[in-house]
């Protein structure tokens, strides 16, 4: 964990409701994919943990959605304010198990964490595929991005507006050897009962301290009861309790 | 120079500042940031005699400067806190730590209060009769003068550790409590717990705490600790360790003055890491500028 100030240089908006913003950081090479950031906002009490989408050099990517006041704050901040975060927190995904084919299934503000992860895997040779779903047309983002990394990427959203429609677990290729996943709860279920190999799927939750002191985001699982902001927030599906 | 030393309940502490239970752990993710030697001491995560995994989540909720939480006490119980957990803390820290420790009956407490007096690593046994946030045990033992005293007095008859009750702000008259618990034999007391507190997501038409309720705590309760620390100072000669919504080392200084002889912070922890650090840097700078030489003076100065 470390703790650092650092300068907004870019906010913007991907669509109606998500977010683009990166900050310049003098640690961002050291943050692995799946890890998060925690962010202090003026007039609020509790930091809020966002995912880091890339980490390149001196500079972070977070991409967010506005769901309530902090991320509605946060999409109202300009280039050159200040951002006080905690950074490196969580285990993040284990690129050690990923096979020479691992699929990657991102739904919603689930896709970010797994940009990095793809470019790393992209970096160690992998053949990469990814599959994002989204409600509508107007909502999807970062399509472009993921395939300029070399990805075999398919698109899918629930109403059908634009490529597969359907859901994420519509849309699995026939050959994988591993799958990294992150989205919302009701998707990482049916990607769980879904997949034929094994994986890494990254939970959320409402965190109190985002380091592991303060118990607040505790799940239970396999192994034992796990702190999702601290154990987590990757787990491996032998872990999950479904 | 000034001198932070204070004592509690006759062992010294480096300085007053304690972080509160709950909000740190065992220490070990702190240790990974800065010395947590340079605390007072500290009092760890709630224990109670069984393993507990504590309530369903959200167990968090944001609020105006400060935070509901309703975590139930989740550990590991008595045995693996004393077999796994102490000698971890023993390489963390070199001082005598607090042990906090909750129960749901008179014997739950007795059990597992006992098991901890043995440990040589233990200094003080807090002994926390206030939780919001368990059913059938915690707060219902605070809220009862009669129910304290008994508790108060099966502990103490068990343990030659100094035994501190930790006190709800959940009750009409903290102040009976806090005699109840002194008449019973307490070496002291600290408040405050957390405030019963609940909120509602305006879209799902829930609360937002699958607890329902939880404690509130931060600096929005900072003011409401202050008075009951210094009503419980008129009340009791024993000392008080007083906590809620310290975040600077002039909280210190004034929860100090209202009677406290040891301070403990709380949820700030979560939000600054290293908010103990920044506040026991900052005391002594804060003493010389309000013309303090010694803590010990001011301990109840405003009563």
């Amino acid at each position: 964990m470390i703790r650092e100030v650092c300068e907004i240089i870019s906010n913007e908006g991907l669509t109606e409701s998500v977010f683009k913003m990166t900050l310049r950081l003098g640690s961002a090479g050291a943050l692995k994919p799946g890890q998060f950031v925690n962010i202090k906002l003026d007039g609020l009490y509790l930091r809020r943990p966002i995912s880091v989408c890339d980490a390149e050099g001196d500079v972070l990517t977070l991409i967010y959605k506005v769901v309530g006041t902090g991320t509605e704050k946060m999409s109202k901040m300009i280039p050159g304010e200040k951002l006080d975060i905690l950074s490196g927190l969580g285990n993040g995904y284990d690129l050690e198990k990923s096979g020479d084919t691992p699929l990657l299934l991102g739904g919603g503000v689930g896709v970010p964490p797994l940009y990095l992860l793809a470019k790393k895997l992209r970096e160690s040779g992998k053949d990469v595929k990814v599959v994002m779903g989204f409600n509508t047309a107007g909502e999807i983002f970062y399509e472009k991005e993921f395939s300029a990394l070399g990805c075999g990427v398919t698109v899918t959203t629930a109403d059908g507006s634009y490529g597969k429609k359907g859901f994420v677990t519509d849309a699995l290729p026939e050959k994988y050897s591993y799958v990294y996943t992150c989205g919302p709860e009701p998707m990482l279920k049916a990607v769980f009962k879904a997949i034929k190999t094994s994986g890494q799927f990254s939970f959320e939750e409402r965190m109190g301290c985002g380091f592991g002191a303060c118990m607040g985001c505790t799940c239970e699982t396999v192994t034992g009861y796990k702190r999702i902001c601290r154990d987590g927030p990757v787990l491996s599906k032998e872990e999950i309790k479904w | 120079m000034v001198n932070t030393k204070v004592n509690l309940c006759g062992i010294e502490l480096d300085n007053p500042v304690i972080p509160a239970s709950g909000t740190f752990g065992y220490g070990y993710e702190f240790a990974e940031i800065y010395d947590i030697n340079m605390l007072g001491t500290f009092s760890f995560k709630g224990t109670t005699r069984e393993p507990r995994l504590g309530n369903p989540t959200p167990r968090i909720a944001e609020a105006s400067s400060g935070m509901l939480n309703a975590v139930g006490l989740q550990n590991p119980g008595v045995e693996k806190v004393i077999s796994e957990e102490l000698p971890k803390m023993r390489k963390v820290f070199h001082k005598k730590v607090m042990a906090n420790v909750s129960g749901f009956s008179v014997e739950d407490y007795v059990y597992t209060c006992s098991k901890l007096d043995q440990c040589g690593k233990v200094g003080w046994l807090e002994v926390n009769i206030s939780c919001p946030n368990v059913h059938g045990g915690g707060m219902s033992f605070g809220t009862s003068p009669k129910a304290a005293f008994e508790v108060t007095e099966a502990v103490k008859r068990a343990v030659k550790k100094p035994v501190i009750i930790k006190l709800s702000p959940n009750v009409t008259d903290i102040a009976e409590i806090a005699r109840a618990c002194e008449d019973a034999g307490a070496d002291g007391i600290s408040l405050i717990n957390t405030l019963l507190a609940m909120r509602i997501d305006i879209k799902s038409r829930r609360p937002l705490l699958k607890n329902v309720t939880g404690g509130l705590s931060g600096p929005a309760v900072f003011p409401v600790a202050v008075r009951m620390v210094y009503q419980c100072k008129k009340a009791v000669k024993i000392p008080i360790v007083g906590m809620g919504g310290v975040s600077s080392a002039e909280d210190v200084l004034e929860m100090m003055l209202a009677g406290a002889t040891a301070v403990e912070v709380g949820a700030e922890n979560l939000v600054e890491p290293t908010a103990c650090k920044n506040i026991i840097e900052a005391l002594p700078g804060a003493m010389e500028k309000y013309g303090i030489k010694d803590l010990r003076e001011i301990i109840g100065a405003a009563c």
